[in-house]
């Protein structure tokens, strides 16, 4: 086994994912063929390669710093699990 | 001949020959719908209301010598593309309660060409999946095999035109999600070039390599289809402004002198032997039409995978955050706090395949790993890249096969991940390079359909999609319906 439960609970806590008791052991046992098949990478002659950034080279285009877009809160908000007075409403943070 | 057998090609011919009216054939395939899909499951939601209301518009344009490309054609859409005022779950709990506030771009160009939406079609969840399987609304079936996969991720959509229940989809591809269910579907799946069809308001899952493309019946279908939803859009930052030629127009290119390179490994010991046939008997078809077979090499295929399940994973993990439980989602009820609110709306909201990927690119992604594998990954896939540009200099196309076997049962592959991820052996090159690629039928093994696997340079969709048409014009393979959906 490449990943050790601990290495995986790190994982879980990194990507904010709780996993629940009874996947826990298969998360583990998948993860680790996954990165043991992922491995054979290395054996890649990749020396003096340079990585690849984009498929067809293209570098990102940028846009005029001008506002396109109007302002449309109520109705974005439409999808949001819970809101007040146009805010998103989380569990408090700051004592 | 029923509505429902007859291609998109055919269907614009009738429409503009006034045989029937948009709102009969929309009436005729939603009753379809409605009669085969609690077999078949390859819809997420059926927009009946809205269907009827937009070929009565696309007959009332017609009526007054208007209408855009597909004036009253009906099509469906994989439930990734964001469809204003209509639910958009990508196959997720997590999504299963959002309502998107605005079109994709290629939900828009489509309705202003007047198509007619019927459906959003199922899909594995995310787009992460091969068969279909990691469906939140349960697993597509095969339409030519009730207890076989369809393929994934875009199964809902390649069954539903298998299943003669629309003439066309959408769909996506980001490492053979549109040319697998293709081929195990005996439909027509074309991935275009990375950057020629907009991503805006589809939901990403790996940005360097999702590109959209369409299912359908025939080549024709996808030149009709591909031709309104190709060109450049100031809203995708990866858009790439690039002319879009008339594909319908470049489908009665000659094959003469066509050369076709075949890659040695693409017909190794991992390929179904009978599958393996159909696809030489399809390239025999294509010399008899004047092409060309020269071997090509392509030395670092067996990296392909791995490096896919790198990258993808890495882009993913990334993406994927947004998902918060916060502006938009499923969220967990009674968080103890802001930790406890993401982490367990996350865990509820996705499914074992999406957070197996999640977590994967965030590994290879986390500090101490990141050169050994993101940029060990990255590097990689510019030696794939470059395999197949020099591969280019010599071919004018790549044809192969577009899957190791023929349509595999449900269940048989959801143990073991790396088994269902080598499914996609020969589609995956093609995202790396960010080529364009097809699959098109080209035989039948055991009573389950076969796929041709054809790849071009940047930018030679016209060439692709005259291959398959030629092809198609000697071949009638692309015509075959499954028994029970004829």
């Amino acid at each position: 086994m490449s990943l050790d439960k601990d290495q995986v609970t790190h994982i879980a806590m990194l990507a904010r994912l709780r996993l629940a008791d009874d996947e826990f052991a298969e998360t583990v046992d998948k993860l680790s063929r996954i990165v043991d098949f992922v491995d054979q990478l290395s054996a890649a002659p990749t020396e003096d390669v340079v990585p690849m950034a984009h498929p067809l080279n293209q570098s990102q285009r940028l846009r005029a710093d001008a506002v396109t877009e109007p302002n449309d809160r109520d109705r974005m908000q439409e999808n949001a699990p819970a809101v007040s007075e146009g805010l998103y409403l989380v569990p408090k943070v700051i004592e | 001949m029923d509505l429902h057998a007859k291609t998109l090609t055919e269907l614009k011919a009738g429409l503009e020959a006034g045989d029937f009216s948009s709102l009969e054939l929309t009436e005729a395939l939603l009753g379809r719908i409605e009669a085969n899909d609690e077999t078949l499951n390859a819809f997420i939601t059926v927009m009946r209301d809205q269907a009827l209301a937009a070929a009565r518009r696309a007959d009332e344009a017609r009526a007054k010598g208007n209408g855009g490309a597909l004036n009253g054609l009906p099509i469906v859409h994989k439930d990734i593309f964001c469809t204003q005022g209509i639910k958009t779950t990508c196959g997720s709990k997590m999504l299963d309660n959002f309502v998107s506030p605005y079109d994709a771009t290629v939900v828009e160009r489509l309705d202003a060409a007047g198509a007619v939406v019927l459906g959003k079609t199922n899909m594995d969840e995310f787009a992460m999946g091969s068969s279909n399987e990691t469906s939140y609304f349960g697993p597509v079936k095969n339409p030519w095999d009730l207890a076989r996969s369809p393929g994934g991720s875009s199964g809902g959509s390649a069954a539903a035109v298998a299943a003669r229940l629309s003439p066309a989809a959408t769909a996506t591809d980001t490492g053979g999600s549109i040319r697998q269910p293709a081929a195990l579907t005996n439909t027509v799946g074309f991935k275009p070039t990375y950057g020629r069809v907009s991503r805006y308001g589809m939901i990403a899952f790996a940005s360097s390599l999702d590109q959209a493309g369409t299912i359908t019946r025939s080549a024709a279908d996808a030149a009709l289809m591909l031709g309104v939803m190709a060109g450049f859009d100031e809203r995708d930052s990866t858009s790439i402004d690039h002319a879009v030629p008339d594909y319908v127009a470049g489908l009665e290119g000659s094959l003469q002198g066509l050369r076709i390179g075949i890659v040695r490994q693409h017909f190794d010991a991992g390929l179904d032997e009978k599958t393996g046939a159909a696809v030489r008997e399809a390239l025999s078809v294509l010399e008899s039409k004047g092409a060309s077979l020269t071997e090509v090499d392509l030395p670092n295929l067996d990296y392909c995978v791995p490096t896919y399940y790198v990258v993808a994973p890495a882009e993913c993990s990334s993406n994927l955050s947004r998902f918060d439980g916060v502006r938009f989602g499923h969220r967990a009820e009674d968080p103890e706090d802001l930790l406890d609110l993401y982490c367990r709306s996350r865990g509820e909201g996705f499914g074992a395949e999406v957070k197996r990927r999640i977590m994967t690119g965030t590994y290879v992604l986390s500090a101490g790993y990141y050169d050994a594998y993101y940029l060990q990954a990255q590097k990689v896939r510019q030696l794939i890249s470059d395999d197949f540009r020099k591969a280019f200099e010599d071919v004018d196309v790549i044809a192969g096969p577009t899957t190791p076997t023929p349509a595999f049962k449900l269940g048989d592959k959801t143990d073991d991940p790396i088994t269902m991820y080598l499914n996609d052996i020969y589609t995956i090159g093609a995202n790396l390079a960010g080529l364009p690629a097809m699959s098109a039928p080209c035989g039948m093994v055991d009573g389950l359909p076969v796929g041709l696997h054809l790849v071009g340079p940047h930018w030679s969709e016209d060439r692709l999609l005259a291959v398959a048409h030629q092809y198609q014009q000697d071949t009638d393979w692309h015509t075959l319906a499954p028994e029970d959906f004829q």
